[in-house]
């Protein structure tokens, strides 16, 4: 996918401008989490089951090399193969490769966001082999050739009437008044659309929300039941799944289900949880006799050397999204590239560079929510900090900031310098606006009085008057 | 330091120095009242934060060496807010991990500093605080003094002793209101619809005013509310607890 994160503000303007999006995102503010707050309200030992989760993927982190081999092992030990991928394109022709040995015309495909990060829809189709998304709302956003806009909620920026219209374009077999006003209506054409692609379908691919390295399981969660299709019925089933999706034993998985529905969604479980173990066994009644695992690096193993390495006990509940106020303001997509909200403003400008996607770290009040709401502990204000510090050291920061800031820091170390700028300044701003007791508009001041007024001073500083009267300083 | 009266180094704040000095007063009130010495280290300016949230580093430890010098000599530090206090306690230590022999000195300051409504109730016990003020209150949680500090019972504990005041709080109060130091001027637009939304918060209680414990969150509301024309009146709650409502004009209001 090509990255629009370097014209941010552009991007959140349009965003902003979008009548049908802030619709969707004044719902969606109400949605998520409210019914996270209720399961957690449920669970009192929500809280150590963070701790237990964090110290499962730090222990894993710090022994990575260890579980993935033993996850090869374990996959290949049941017939399947493992397939390790440094970078997007190599993961792209392996899938490639297994498609045209298998013969494949079509594939579905379960939701997965390290699909969207190679770009394999696209590169499919350019070589003639058709993808199929099978999530709904994946399906939905293909229609309409846009990625998703949240990472479980793909299509949480579109109105129901929006993805009726987008059916009546595509779905050209039905009757072009056929009603298409409510949710079961729109659901129930899909399934019968999708279904007949289910059996079209040669290979499957599918994402991973765990790898379970005692065992070379792969953990899907889905509430459609769309991703057991997707890895059922086809006769080849590839699973695409980064380095930091494994974890050491079935029991560690559990511990992190526990968590992932809650936090997402506020369900105590989605609707689908499947543990699928290599190929088809000669008992077993279905399955797909290839069973292919690409391991994707992508930047993984040089985060796992940095200061960002715990971003990688992200498990993409989409807590941080759900929580956020610029998320809730602009959106998914105005950050530009597959991912969005606080693990996006950290993760893209990891994957892509921070020269590519320095607004995104920049774009927060370092408000604090998302950490407070991730099952994780991640600390994401504490990254996103990092990340300006990147920034800064490579002097990748607009001229007139870095400026501005080393003037007001050269005054601020000088306090009796400082306090006499200040007492001038802001006697010079009082007796502008003292009639009014603020300001609509002031030169270079645009950035606070586009929304707001400024209040004025009150025309003294606080040092000067607790000279004034006498007060102790020492 | 004495048990009995502490001596407590006013960290005024960069907002409340040259904003707001009537905020600083109160704070030295609310702390005489309580029984503290209060003294006002003339060597400050600002606690960094601007700096270290830009990612630059150096001019941030700068400022924080100059915090760290300024208040050796005290018993506390206590700031009329919690962004500042927030910095100190939880980030300085984050800005100095690289160098170890700063770690007592930053350690020594952390442990001594406080957010002011939660030193009145915590460390000097202050269980009331008597005063009047006619007028129905919403109460914004900063970001940063409620996630970093944990400050949320405090400031309503003490309104409770103020007789007139009733509280009605808003339905999404752990929400930013789009200040966040510089992200407010590089992303205006942003900022705006968040501040708005706050601002539709505050409405809907129907309070006639707003109070909060950080004057960059409270300049950015009240500036928002008296742009869309709102009679709120906006406050440091140091403020109406220190009693200082009749001489100093709520925040964005002209003087009478």
């Amino acid at each position: 996918m090509q990255s629009t994160a370097r014209v941010f503000p552009d991007n959140a303007h349009r965003a902003m401008g979008d009548v049908n999006l802030q619709a969707s995102l004044a719902r969606f503010s109400q949605g998520f989490p409210v019914k996270r707050r209720l399961a957690i309200d449920r669970l009192p030992e929500f809280d150590s089951l963070r701790d237990a989760a964090r110290d499962i993927k730090n222990h894993t982190l710090e022994n990575l090399d260890f579980y993935l081999e033993r996850f090869e092992e374990k996959v290949t030990e049941n017939g399947g193969r493992v397939h390790w991928c440094a970078d997007a394109e190599s993961a792209r022709q392996t899938v490639l490769s297994i498609c045209r040995e298998s013969g494949a015309h079509t594939v579905t495909k379960g939701k997965s966001m390290i699909g969207e990060e190679i770009g394999i829809n696209e590169f499919l189709e350019e070589h003639s082999v058709a993808p199929i998304e099978t999530d709904l709302g994946e399906y939905i956003i293909q229609l309409r050739h846009e990625p998703p806009s949240h990472i479980i909620a793909p299509a949480i920026h579109l109105s129901k009437e929006q993805v009726a219209d987008s059916f009546r374009e595509h779905h050209a077999e039905y009757p072009a008044d056929r009603p298409l006003e409510e949710p079961r209506a729109m659901l129930d054409e899909a399934r019968t659309v999708l279904r007949r692609k289910f059996l079209q379908a040669e290979v499957g691919i599918t994402g991973a929300n765990m790898l379970v390295a005692e065992t070379g399981s792969i953990v899907l969660v889905t509430n459609e039941g769309n991703g057991d299709l997707t890895q059922t019925l086809p006769q080849v089933q590839i699973v695409i799944a980064s380095l930091e999706k494994v974890v050491p034993t079935l029991e560690d998985a559990s511990t992190i289900l526990r968590l992932l529905a809650r936090s997402a969604t506020g369900q105590d479980l989605s609707v689908y949880t499947t543990f699928t173990t290599g190929p088809r066994r000669p008992e077993d009644l279905d399955g797909p006799p290839a069973f292919h695992v690409l391991l994707l690096d992508n930047g993984r193993s040089r985060m796992l050397g940095n200061e960002f390495r715990e971003m990688l006990r992200c498990i993409r509940c989409g807590a941080c999204i759900n929580h956020c106020p610029i998320y809730g303001a602009i959106g998914g997509h105005a950050y530009g590239w597959v991912y969005s909200g606080p693990m996006g403003a950290v993760l893209i400008p990891n994957l892509i560079g921070v020269d590519e996607a320095g607004h995104l770290p920049n774009a927060s009040t370092l408000c604090g929510r998302c950490e407070e709401v991730c099952p994780m502990r991640i600390p994401l204000p504490r990254m996103l900090r990092k990340l300006r510090d990147q920034q800064f050291e490579k002097k990748l920061s607009a001229k007139p900031v870095r400026w501005g800031l080393a003037g007001w820091a050269f005054v601020a170390r000088r306090p009796a310098l400082y306090q006499m700028v200040m007492q001038i300044g802001v006697a010079a701003l009082a007796a502008l606006g003292r009639k009014r007791g603020r300001f609509r508009w002031l030169p270079m001041a645009s950035g606070w009085t586009g929304a707001r007024d400024l209040p004025a001073p009150q025309g003294f500083t606080f040092q000067e008057m607790w000279s004034a009267r006498g007060g102790r300083r020492q | 330091m004495s048990a009995m009266r502490p001596t407590v180094g006013l960290f005024v704040t960069c907002l409340v120095d040259t904003m707001r000095p009537a905020v600083g007063f109160a704070a030295v009130k609310l702390l005489q009242d309580a029984g503290c010495e209060v003294v006002v280290p003339a060597a400050q300016t600002c606690c960094g934060q601007p700096a270290m949230n830009s990612g630059d580093r150096s001019d941030a430890k700068s400022l924080a060496r100059q915090v760290i010098k300024a208040f050796a000599q005290v018993d506390y530090v206590v700031a009329p807010s919690g962004s500042c206090a927030g910095t100190i306690k939880t980030h300085y230590p984050e800005l100095f991990d690289d160098e170890p022999e700063m770690a007592a000195a930053v350690a020594d300051l952390t442990e001594r500093t406080w957010e002011l409504t939660s030193f009145l109730t915590t460390v000097m016990k202050v269980a009331r605080v008597d005063g009047r003020y006619d007028g129905v209150v919403t109460y914004h949680d900063s970001c940063s003094g409620l996630r970093e500090l944990g400050v949320r019972p405090q400031p309503r504990a003490l309104l409770e002793g103020i007789d007139g005041l009733s509280v009605k709080e808003m339905e999404m109060r752990d929400t930013c209101c789009g200040f966040g130091g510089m992200f407010c001027v590089k992303y205006p637009e942003i900022s705006g619809k968040m501040v708005d939304a706050k601002a539709d918060e505050v409405l809907a209680t129907g309070a006639d005013t707003l109070l909060g414990g950080d004057l960059g969150c409270l300049l950015n509301i009240a500036g928002r509310l008296s742009r869309r024309g709102s009679r709120v009146r906006v406050r440091h709650v140091a403020e109406v607890l220190a009693g200082d409502i009749e001489e100093t004009p709520p925040i964005g209001a002209p003087r009478s």
